[in-house]
């Protein structure tokens, strides 16, 4: 069982699912880093965009891979606006408030898409699903590279977003010292929303990377997000260094233990990691301070 | 005293329902409103009172559930000392869980999602241990009587989850006459300082979380007697950590009532959509999730809190002009 032949594609899978796991977990460590709260919507946005690319496929017959450039700035737009016309102002700037409207959006989306597309999955067939490439020791998943590829493309982007620009600077300022930032004129909540849709762009981007290999259902969202959730705490709360490294470390320990332990108890190392971090050392790997 | 004389007037005009109402229909969906009223009450100690707010009651309801139904059908055991058993080991799941978060430090974000990630872990256990059935739940053998806790009545059923909703509005009525409550809210106001003026933050919120973890536990109790069979889907559902947290905040959080108030107003909300809709999958869902975000928006201090706002306004006037008369005079 433990011969190289099985557990070097065990981890390169794990490397490559953990890639889009790092997508989900980038935006939800954004969100974090910036407004100081968990987006419990977070999944059941990840179920609406692959339901937005799924129906871009079947109706349209944009394929995935084009169709996120359309549907990243789109979820942009939808998650900008959930913070600042609701979220925002419904929960008064309180913490706990942000996490129960955050988690009544979920309700929301997630029955939305159960009432409108009943509780069926779907898949698309994309001529590429199958395809391979050798690369020797393994064969690997051509969508899954470009999930790869595609996860740290974005990653570098946000990296540049926050470096470079204006509004990146602006996003630090406010994570850093809300107040302050307040006080030299920055707008908060225009701020706090601009975090808010490229948490959900992330997500966007994720769906259309996962689409071609995967189903879509209006609660498949929930099981990416407890992951991602991990990750975020595994990597550090906020950090986006952490979260891409995090999300590679779980990919492979998900890989693995699902070779050692099978499905369903592999499930459960996710969550046993994620509560003993939690306990132990709740500030992550990378994480300053809790 | 009087609040206690109140409590106990309200609990006599529940208690007449049954004398009045034959409606199998009406009492059923008035125990299943109880008994969220009652998960929601022990969500409302510690989310409401305390400022904990867990997102993962169910692990407490699909505990007390589990036990419960486990000690009949595996162990023989009698189902009054299965309930109570049932309810002894949420509170210690309860106490575990508090020692376990509480003394790591973990607050706001932090703490829901620990609590979620518990109910899951136990949901995930659950659909695969041989114990609780796995896949397939446990079914308790259909035996009426009183030493089986199973009754033909609905009425039966009422006044006992009646007497359990009592049991738990007395319970918070007497915290928040308690020292212990002035403690308990000092903590969710500002934790730190309670500290610094003596408080044991830990001890207090983890006698909250036992005593909020007894109650929601007693909620699954009564629902495995109630429907006789459970699963782990069921008990360690979402749902049911949702249901939890909505009525209290809906009603008013930090309430003697308020749970009970938000039950009432969530499940007639749901019975409304049925409806006017059919049997639709998720639009009741779709509406307690927007009436959640509403309540938050527009009353933060839910229905019981709205109210006390809308009779102060309304009061204001004549009590004004009462006054001037009255200096005239």
């Amino acid at each position: 069982m433990l011969s190289p032949a099985i557990l070097i594609p065990a981890i390169l899978n794990g490397l490559l699912i953990g890639a889009i796991y790092a997508l989900v977990a980038l935006g939800l460590t954004l969100i974090y880093g910036v407004l100081h709260i968990i987006n419990f919507a977070h999944g059941a946005l990840l179920s609406a965009a692959l339901f937005a690319a799924f129906f871009a496929f079947r109706l349209f017959g944009l394929d995935p891979y084009v169709a996120v450039f359309l549907l990243a700035p789109l979820f942009f737009v939808l998650g900008y606006g959930l913070q600042r016309f609701i979220i925002g102002p419904a929960s008064h700037s309180d913490e706990r408030n942000m996490l129960l409207v955050t988690l009544g959006i979920a309700v929301i989306i997630e029955n939305v898409l159960l009432y409108a597309f009943r509780a069926d999955t779907r898949t698309i067939d994309v001529p590429y699903a199958f395809q391979t490439i050798d690369i020797g020791a393994t064969f690997l998943a051509v969508s899954r590279v470009v999930g790869f590829v595609a996860a740290f493309a974005v990653a570098l982007a946000l990296w540049l977003i926050m470096t470079f620009t204006d509004i990146g600077r602006a996003i630090r300022a406010v994570a850093k010292e809300k107040l302050g930032a307040e006080l030299s004129g920055i707008d908060v909540a225009h701020v706090y929303a601009v975090t808010f849709g490229l948490g959900t762009a992330c997500v966007a981007i994720a769906a259309c990377l996962l689409i071609p290999t995967y189903y879509v259902n209006p609660t498949v969202g929930d099981a990416f997000v407890l992951v991602a959730f991990t990750i975020v705490v595994l990597g550090g709360m906020g950090s986006v260094p952490g979260a891409l490294t995090g999300a590679l470390l779980i990919g492979v320990a998900e890989s693995l233990s699902g070779l050692f332990l099978g499905e369903s108890l592999g499930q459960i190392g996710i969550f046993l990691i994620f509560i003993v971090v939690l306990l132990v050392r709740p500030s992550g790997l990378f994480g300053a301070r809790a | 005293m009087k609040a206690l004389i109140q409590t106990a007037g309200v609990l006599a005009v529940l208690a007449a329902v049954p004398l009045v109402v034959h409606s199998n229909v009406t009492l059923n969906f008035l125990v299943v409103a109880l008994m969220i009223a009652l998960a929601g009450q022990g969500w409302n100690i510690l989310g409401g009172y305390g400022g904990q707010y867990s997102f993962g009651h169910a692990a407490f309801f699909g505990t007390g559930a589990h036990v419960t139904a486990i000690l009949q059908v595996r162990y023989g055991i009698n189902a009054w000392v299965g309930f109570a058993a049932g309810i002894a080991a949420g509170a210690a799941l309860g106490a575990v869980l508090g020692a376990l978060t509480f003394r790591s430090g973990l607050r706001g974000s932090y703490f829901a999602l620990v609590t979620l990630a518990f109910a899951e872990v136990l949901r995930i256990i659950a659909s695969v241990a041989p114990i609780t059935g796995a896949g397939v739940g446990t079914l308790i053998k259909l035996d009426l009587g009183i030493r089986t806790l199973q009754f033909q009545s609905r009425a039966a059923f009422y006044w006992i989850i009646l007497a359990l909703v009592g049991a738990s509005l007395v319970t918070a009525q007497l915290i928040e006459r308690s020292r212990f409550g002035v403690w308990l809210i000092a903590v969710r106001e500002n934790e730190d300082a309670a500290k610094a003026l003596g408080v044991n933050a830990n001890g207090v919120k983890l006698a909250a979380m036992v005593i909020s973890a007894a109650m929601t536990a007693a909620a699954g109790c009564f629902y495995v007697q109630y429907f006789l069979f459970v699963d782990s889907g069921i008990a360690y559902g979402t749902w049911i950590s949702i249901q939890a947290l909505l009525t209290p905040i809906i009603g008013g959080v930090g309430t003697v009532f308020g749970p009970l108030l938000g039950a009432l107003v969530v499940k007639s909300l749901g019975e409304a959509a049925k409806l006017l809709a059919g049997d639709a999958p998720g639009l009741d869902l779709i509406i307690y999730g927007a009436v959640l975000v509403a309540v938050i928006w527009f009353m933060p201090r839910g229905l019981i809190g709205g109210f006390a706002q809308a009779r102060k306004l309304v009061m204001r006037r004549p009590a004004a002009s009462s006054t001037a008369e009255a200096s005239h005079g």
